[in-house]
């Protein structure tokens, strides 16, 4: 009769053992890198960056210790059964065991992640913004951010989008000839925050889908057109970093990028001082 | 053990309902041979690979290498490449292209329709799908539909840049919005909705199939795994599909006719204002995801089904726990239908509900770790013979298991929020959909070949196709969950100097390995090209398998059973059972057989 393999039990139990070696080390590795931090989150300037890289943190762990755990487990059954020319074992106890230590083990965990996890994407998206936040109107467009301050009238103006024209740095579609309110509003092409105070975005897109994303603040949100959409942070250090845009939005996606500058209060009352002059 | 041969010499063949077809044409290119409909989805499915393989490797030479032009590609495709100089919107049409053929022509054709085609109704013991012409149209229906969506690399600006998952309003506006997005775009769209069509016939076929044509004694309780797998499958996509195409529709109308299904009021694009009013972009994303995650399982199911067929064949052991495992796939199928909205978490859409899809998203990896731990438990204290079909087995779920754990990240709301749009999230999905699957497809073709063409294939090739290919995906795809980490964003076509430049050491390390991968894939190819010319003539059951595709000759006749129709007394778990022909009962033996020890 054909053998369905050109092996003999020997050579079978060498490829079995290659294979579980191969499984081993890239499992351990892997595990290795991760727990190194040599690529890892960025440093976090945000009060809501502890919780996400601690829910980051616990999910490591726990997918981290079912990765090797399950990887070594194939390897060596791998390594026991190639080759093996006795009886066959049948799993002790049958599949229920694994049946119920996979419901209990991933349960548990589901539960325990779903609990912690809905509590901080609580505080990030359903806990209502403070009073003293700053407010700030964003807006995306094929490929560039722009960011609208109320001015010294704490107002801002209402857009118009027939009257967009960027040629004329009229971003917004404002209407200062018949809008007071707009005429000292404050365009910018950066984000400029005071630090240690809520910060509330209210985005909107003049044309396509894009996204807001600032990694040392942990923020991402998209712009939907047609959708006002508010989202709040509060920085907690001084920085410069980099908001890019992640909704694929057309061929200058790539390029789509704006800074976060983290001033301390006096620099950011100046900097609005400065700009409403302009 | 028990033959066709042997049978018909016993029995009077029964009356068949086809004849065998006559001429070339009817034979093999408008064939109602659900044989030959497999096989060519499987060819479809091959050529679709390797064009979107081929995409990836210029997508990955240019995030290496920025600054240097591609080899080659300016003498293939000098109208968007002049020079091999790749243009950010180039790459995001090479990108929507590799996605839309990868998840569509190939993950969703080959484990599914082409496998299944072909060895559904011989598992069941039937001499045909129960719709042939259906079946017919289906595979040339999705061949029209790639041609349709290839066609538009040759059409001015060429193809869309708005990635596999079309987001309106970018796909809906025409082409103000960028190179690519007016005739490619609609192309892309009209593409599509022909591949539904051919999808919705594929499924009512299975199930028809499945529950109509069974033989004499193949209850539920005895159908392989696999053809429950694909029956599930089916069901799945019935429903997946049925929601995508009115969606295409939608879309093309808003394109072409001026409706405003997904386009809201006062959008300027390119300096246009745009002239419609009160669509909704999430719309589009709702529904586009309501079948695109159902869709993670289409690609997916068929390869759980194919490795627990093939394992207990390669372990000589009874599957552990079948009817568990039954179940687990019948809970995925139902809960693929609830999780949806984890791809939309930061879309806008209430907060709230991201917690509602995040719960049956963790929940649905229960039955994924139950099915995982099976495979395992029947490994354990097995005879395990190393064939290649084992193998990709083995890599099946090693890769399985990496990628659905780092699911267990993106389905919480509160980390998607930070690797959403990363990487991380091109990591896993290549993991657990695109190279788990793959694995099964691997797989799958191993062990089907003999049957399908007659010839063994040549183990010694399959196992250095096996290795250089395991090392390959690891070495390509696990690095990207490191970038993904540091917040590296995926869909842009470099990195400027100020971002993310650092990360650009491991986008070459991923790009070699990404060539290396592919390199291995000509070692798969020569062994097709060479088994099926120079290939050892194959025996009926080369695998001591016991479903009945292996009870008829290498390869069927056309009937599948010479006549007879076949009567099963046995399920397809009788593995180490000691019987006349070994350690197996094949689901054709007489009842009398010894009986099953599990």
């Amino acid at each position: 009769m054909f053998r369905p393999t050109i092996l003999t039990p020997g050579v079978e139990k060498a490829v079995g053992k290659l294979f579980a070696a191969a499984v081993a080390v890239i499992a351990l590795v892997s595990a290795g890198v991760f727990l190194s931090h040599t690529w890892w989150l960025p440093p976090d300037y945000s009060t809501l960056g502890l919780e996400i890289d601690n829910q980051v943190f616990e999910t490591m762990i726990f997918t981290g210790t079912l990765f090797v755990a399950a990887q070594l487990a194939l390897a060596a059954f791998v390594l026991q059964a190639s080759g093996r020319t006795s009886d066959i074992k049948l799993f002790p106890g049958g599949p229920m065991p694994l049946v119920a230590l996979a419901t209990v083990i991933v349960g548990l965990e589901v539960l325990s992640l779903v609990f912690v996890g809905t509590k901080v994407w609580a505080n990030i998206f359903l806990a209502p913004v403070e009073a003293n936040a700053v407010h700030i109107d964003v807006q995306a467009g094929q490929f560039a951010f722009y960011f609208r301050y109320a001015g010294p009238d704490g107002k801002f103006g209402v857009p118009h989008p027939e009257k967009i024209d960027e040629g004329n740095s009229n971003f917004f579609g404002l209407d200062p000839q018949n809008d007071t309110a707009a005429r000292d509003d404050i365009v910018s092409a950066s984000l400029v925050v005071p630090v240690d105070r809520p910060i509330l975005l209210t985005m909107h897109s003049k044309d396509v889908g894009h996204s807001l994303f600032i990694p040392q603040m942990r923020l991402q949100q998209d712009f939907v057109p047609g959708l006002i959409i508010p989202v709040h942070f509060t920085a907690t250090g001084l920085t410069k970093t980099e908001i890019v845009c992640t909704q694929l939005c057309g061929l200058g996606h790539y390029n789509m990028r704006a800074y976060l500058e983290v001033l301390s209060k006096d620099d950011f009352a100046k900097w609005l001082t400065d700009q409403a002059g302009q | 053990m028990v033959t066709v041969s042997a049978l018909l010499s016993e029995h009077p063949p029964a009356e068949s309902h086809h004849h065998a077809p006559e001429g070339w044409i009817r034979k093999y290119v408008f064939s109602l041979d659900h044989k030959v409909i497999g096989k060519q989805y499987l060819g479809l499915g091959l050529v679709a690979v390797l064009t979107g393989m081929v995409l990836s490797w210029i997508m990955r030479y240019h995030l290496a290498f920025p600054d240097k032009p591609v080899p080659l590609i300016g003498l293939i495709a000098p109208t968007f490449a002049a020079g091999g100089v790749i243009t950010p919107e180039f790459y995001l049409q090479l990108m929507t292209m590799h996605g839309t053929i990868m998840v569509f022509f190939v993950l969703t054709t080959a484990p599914f329709a082409g496998f299944g085609n072909f060895v559904l109704p011989l598992q069941i013991g039937a001499e045909d799908m129960a719709f042939p012409r259906f079946n017919m149209m289906s595979f040339w229906v999705t061949f029209v539909a790639f041609v349709v969506l290839v066609a538009a690399f040759f059409v001015p600006d060429g193809p869309p840049l708005s990635g596999w998952t079309a987001y309106a309003p970018l796909s809906a506006v025409g082409k103000g919005a960028g190179p690519g997005e007016g005739l490619g775009q609609s192309l892309w769209v009209v593409s599509i909705g022909i591949f539904c069509i051919g999808q919705l016939l594929g499924s009512l076929n299975f199930i028809a199939t499945t529950l109509d044509l069974r033989t004499k004694g193949m209850t539920l309780a005895r159908l392989p795994y696999s053809t429950w797998a694909w029956f599930i499958t089916a069901m799945i996509g019935l429903i997946a599909f049925s929601v995508l195409l009115p969606a295409c529709v939608l879309l093309l109308l808003d394109r072409v006719a001026g409706t405003s299904f997904f386009i809201p009021a006062g959008l300027v694009v390119s300096d246009a204002m745009q002239p419609h009013s009160g669509g909704s972009p999430l719309l589009w994303q709702h529904l586009f995801w309501f079948f695109g995650h159902p869709e993670v399982y289409i690609a997916i199911v068929p390869g759980f089904g194919i490795v627990s067929t093939i394992l207990p064949a390669v372990c000589r052991k009874p599957h552990l726990g079948p009817r568990v495992l039954i179940a687990c796939l019948l809970a995925i199928a139902g809960l693929s239908y609830m999780v949806w909205g984890h791809h939309m978490f930061l879309s806008g859409m209430s907060p709230t509900s991201a917690t509602l899809f995040s719960v049956p998203t963790l929940i649905i990896t229960i039955p994924a770790a139950i099915i995982t731990l099976l495979w395992l438990g029947t490994i354990y204290g097995s005879k395990l013979r190393l064939t290649t079909a084992a193998l990709f087995c083995l890599g099946f779920v090693s890769v399985f298991v990496t990628g659905g754990l780092s699911g267990f990240f993106l389905s919480q709301p509160s980390i998607d929020t930070y690797l959403h749009g990363t990487y991380f999230v091109v990591g896993h999905f290549h993991f657990v959909m695109g190279v788990a699957a793959m694995f099964g497809i691997f797989a799958g073709t191993y062990f089907w070949f003999p049957k399908m063409f007659g010839r063994m294939m040549n183990e010694t090739l399959g196992k250095w196709h096996f290795a250089l290919t395991f090392l390959g995906v690891y070495a390509t795809f696990m690095p990207m969950h490191w970038l993904g980490l540091e917040g590296n964003v995926r869909r842009y076509s470099s990195f400027p100097a100020d971002y993310m430049h650092g990360s650009l050491a491991l986008h070459r390390f991923i790009t070699f390995a990404a060539l290396f991968l592919g390199a291995a894939q000509l070692i798969f190819l020569v062994n097709l090209l060479w088994s099926r010319l120079r290939g050892p003539a194959a025996p009926e059951n080369p695998w001591e398998a016991t479903t009945l595709e292996w009870s008829t000759t290498s390869p069927p006749p056309f009937d599948n059973f010479g006549g007879v129709h076949p009567v099963v007394s046995h399920g397809p778990n009788e593995y180490g059972v000691a019987s006349p022909h070994g350690d197996y009962i094949m689901q054709i033996d007489p009842p009398t057989a010894a009986p099953a020890a599990a």
